[in-house]
């Protein structure tokens, strides 16, 4: 399945890109993808913390992906 | 009452004043914050400020229903801005409006904490030799 990935502040300085498609076995979880993407950007487990959006939520590790999903990639956030 | 905005220019306060001014109100409780110029002892020269823009509104307007379902406050606003900004400038506005004041304190604070917890915004802190993301590492 297809989904869209959003990455922001210093997780889209590691990934390169803000925006991507990627591709997925379906029922994927966000712990799986979570896993994925610290094989592929190992500096990613250099971060404070990770967390996860499905469609503008936040996610939980046990949350299945669905396709055309955006998901978004939070490093630890720093408004205000 | 509660008006959530995520702009890219210079925050007006007295908008934010305005909008929780109103013939119940007894008292208002305005947060500024500002750019400071200096970062663990490190010259700043601007910050950055990048956001996740529609979950950041969700969020900042959970915030806003949450405080008013808590306490015992009339409105709230909560105005963010991104892009770049310099020394004193302006990156969040939150003010409250409430019978008492006590209740507008309090609705103020937790704005302004449960913010920088949960909303997806991001600044970076650019010095005369670098630049940083705030809070990125341990």
């Amino acid at each position: 399945m297809k989904l869209t990935l959003l990455a922001f502040g210093i997780a889209k300085d590691i990934t390169g890109q803000r925006f991507s498609e990627i591709e997925l076995p379906d029922n994927c979880t966000v712990a799986q993808l979570r896993q994925q993407l610290a094989e592929k950007y190992p500096v990613l487990n250099n971060l404070a913390a990770l967390r996860f959006a499905i469609n503008s939520e936040y996610a939980q590790e046990s949350d299945s992906l669905k396709e055309g999903d955006e998901v978004a990639l939070i490093p630890p956030v720093s408004g205000g | 009452m509660i008006d959530v905005q995520l702009l890219k220019e210079a925050l007006d306060v007295d908008k934010c004043v305005q909008f929780v001014t109103a013939p119940n109100t007894g008292g208002i409780n305005v947060f500024i914050g500002t750019v400071r110029n200096h970062s663990k002892g490190k010259r700043v020269i601007r910050l950055e400020f990048e956001a996740y823009e529609p979950m950041a509104i969700s969020e900042m307007q959970k915030i806003a229903r949450r405080a008013t379902e808590k306490f015992d406050i009339h409105s709230m606003a909560i105005h963010h801005r991104v892009g770049t900004l310099y020394i004193g400038e302006i990156p969040v506005v939150i003010a409250v409006g409430a019978a008492h004041r006590e209740a507008a304190f309090q609705a103020c604070k937790f704005a302004i904490d449960t913010l920088k917890e949960t909303v997806p915004i991001w600044k970076k802190e650019i010095f005369e030799d670098g630049e940083v993301w705030v809070a990125a590492h341990p």
